[in-house]
């Protein structure tokens, strides 16, 4: 009896000790605590997937985007919740920042992109370099190239590769649909019989001018708007010399809207060569958001919208 | 201050320095063994080497994404850090001792502004290239574009340079400056003709980078430098005899000719290499021949094998950082070796003023 009480005394002195030990345990630093958090929300996260598992494809429940229009045509798909990080270049919407960023999107490190265990990359033509991109297939990472455009059809094409991509064609098909619809209302209102002249102006560091030429983005979406380029014969991105920007003679200047640091109407009329201008007489200067502007996403009729009646504005 | 007082100060200046020169190789062999090591265990990725070690021990597949992680990346980009950073170390003592400047560089023989005029070159118009022959190079055209800019400068300065079989070092310094002029105004016309994501490749490209390195490239680059590397150690002596001017040297019974041609050609290989898998990697160069020149003196014998340590410890360390501070993303290496050993050098320099002055 004695002996047996013995025992019983020991183990429960046992039970108490290991009972208290816990409590006991001061948790050492933050991330022990959020462990611990993270442990307890664990059967929360099981239920969600097992709540949301026959609804799913099984690929791409961890995608990654390059390329800032992907990242916005995901959102617009309402497939957000996916997405597990982004590009440099992705910058909207606001909620895109607080996903890690795997580098410029023309630069990547293939063990930054590994790191975040994605199973699925959906990238914009050009995401590099060729050799990262090539340790990541070798990795057995899904990888979707989307092409880039700077037309209306583009915009649609993007989508579909991207939802195909996702897994929701359907709803892929809802929403090119919708924006094609919006993108043809916007282009047909923002038709112009007598199209103004529009000079894209990128940089205008230290007084000099880097402006668009033909086959970009700029000169996609103004053509859009009811304008033209004012710069001709050449490709790309240019520094452009000062006889050059007077002799195009620009109805309007167009500009990225950069927040803080953007170039001030003051700069521009002060400006040797953009001050002659018929633009800077009559103060027909815009400003838009880059991303919006040139990112040819699913807020490209919205951008062709705003900068034509930004057009129409200013001509008077 | 007499001579005698710095010598107080600096013991260990005059006299045999060679037993501290053998023991800070050792040291270094040691110190890259760790780096090496810790290069293969840091990352972005949790992916661990001695999780993957244990697994492959006990006969188990290691996964996937470990084994491409570990194997395809890190290990290769491990080979190559040690590659690039002994041939720009190493390269960047000998031209030292070979110009008798301290502050010469591969640059001067024409190789950075080569390389650069090279890459410069494939990556604007690579698209004009026919297309079988792009298909063949794939993305190998850009490392064996800026190979050949590098060595083609390199050849043509050594044939200006050189008259009735000798080679003036004084015309090569000069010629240098004026060819590195030469190929970054035709950088330049390639850098006008760039559109937007052209610029952005080429100053990614001259920061320079390790993260593109795979298993072709250090098969590419590798033995090239293995080669250079190995003909260093038969420069030392003449570079020793050197130092006291060309004539004495050849008094001493250097072959100093033959010596001027191994040594610019074991550079230009070594360094085109590394810089076409790399790209435009600073300071290394500058840095590691001069903290070991007041670390153990300038006897080539000690300061060629221990350059060779050092750089590529310096360089598998600045990668590190540059894979993991910004990780997921990654800084150009370029920008970590500049940033650290810039200050480092210049307060390396501040407090052997005195010695340095003599």
């Amino acid at each position: 009896m004695s002996e047996h009480h013995r025992t019983s005394c020991a183990v429960q002195a046992r039970f108490a000790d290991n009972a208290v030990r816990p409590t006991n345990v001061v948790p050492v630093g933050v991330s022990a605590a959020l462990r611990r958090i993270g442990r307890r929300l664990v059967p929360l996260w099981v239920t969600a997937l097992l709540l949301l598992g026959p609804f799913r494809v099984d690929a791409g429940e961890r995608v990654l985007t390059l390329g800032g229009s992907v990242t916005e045509i995901v959102f617009a798909l309402g497939e957000q919740e996916r997405l597990i990080g982004r590009d440099t270049t992705s910058s909207f919407p606001e909620a895109a920042l607080t996903l890690p960023d795997v580098g410029y999107v023309r630069a990547l490190s293939p063990e930054g992109v590994l790191s975040i265990e994605p199973d699925l990359i959906i990238a914009i033509e050009g995401s590099g370099p060729p050799e990262a991109v090539e340790v990541l297939k070798s990795a057995q990472v899904p990888w979707v190239t989307v092409p880039e455009g700077y037309d209306a059809q583009a915009v649609r094409r993007k989508i579909e590769v991207v939802a195909a991509a996702l897994g929701v064609p359907d709803r892929g098909a809802t929403l090119a649909a919708q924006i094609d619809a919006a993108l043809a209302d916007a282009i047909a209102d923002a038709s112009n019989e007598r199209p103004p002249k529009v000079m894209f102006v990128l940089t205008m560091m230290g007084g000099r001018i880097m402006a668009a030429g033909a086959e970009t983005s700029a000169e996609g979406i103004i053509r859009l708007a009811g304008g033209v380029n004012a710069m001709e014969g050449f490709e790309g991105y240019k520094q452009v010399s000062e006889e050059a920007v007077l002799a195009a003679a620009p109805d309007v200047i167009l500009m990225m809207d950069r927040g803080g640091h953007a170039v001030s109407d003051a700069d521009i009329v002060a400006h040797p060569a953009l001050g002659q201008t018929p633009a800077a007489a009559k103060q027909a200067i815009v400003r838009l958001p880059g991303l919006l502007l040139l990112g040819f996403g699913p807020r490209t009729p919205q951008a062709v919208q705003r900068l034509s009646e930004a057009l129409r504005a200013v001509q008077g | 201050m007499t001579l005698a007082a710095s010598a107080d100060r600096n013991s260990g200046l005059l006299g045999d320095r060679r037993q501290g020169a053998r023991a800070t190789l050792l040291l270094l062999a040691v110190l890259l063994g760790c780096v090496s090591v810790a290069s293969l265990t840091v990352g972005a990725s949790g992916a661990s080497l001695w999780a993957a070690l244990g697994q492959g021990l006990r006969g188990e597949e290691i996964g996937l994404r470990e084994r491409v992680i570990l194997f395809d990346i890190r290990l290769p980009r491990l080979v190559m850090g040690i590659l690039v950073g002994a041939a720009l170390a190493v390269a960047g003592a000998v031209m030292q001792g070979l110009f008798r400047n301290p502050l010469a560089d591969p640059g001067l023989v024409g190789v950075s502004a080569g390389a650069g005029l090279g890459a410069n070159a494939i990556i604007v118009l690579g698209a004009f290239l026919p297309a079988t022959l792009q298909a063949t190079l794939g993305y190998y055209s850009l490392p064996l574009a800026a190979f050949l800019g590098s060595w083609i400068t390199t050849l043509l300065l050594y044939r200006i340079a050189t008259r009735r079989g000798r080679t003036s070092v004084a015309v090569m310094l000069l010629g240098g400056i004026a060819l590195a002029a030469l190929t970054d105004a035709l950088s330049g016309v390639l850098i006008y003709m760039a559109d937007d994501a052209q610029l952005r490749d080429l100053t990614f490209w001259r920061l320079g980078s390790l993260a593109g390195a795979t298993w072709d490239k250090v098969a590419l680059a590798g033995p090239l430098i293995v080669v250079a590397l190995a003909a260093a150690p038969f420069l030392a002596r003449a570079l020793n005899a050197l130092a006291l001017g060309e004539a004495p040297a050849a008094h001493l019974g250097i072959p100093v000719q033959r010596m001027k041609n191994i040594a610019i050609l074991s550079v230009a290989a070594a360094v085109g290499a590394a810089v076409a898998v790399s790209g435009g990697i600073g300071f290394v160069g500058i840095v590691v021949p001069h903290l070991l020149r007041l670390l153990i003196g300038p006897d080539h014998r000690y300061l060629l094998p221990n350059a060779a340590l050092l750089g590529a410890v310096l360089l598998l360390a600045a990668d590190m950082i540059s894979r993991s501070i910004i990780a997921p993303a990654e800084l150009p290496i370029g920008i970590v070796t500049a940033t650290l050993g810039g200050p480092f050098f210049l307060w390396i320099l501040l407090r052997n003023r005195s010695l340095l002055d003599m």
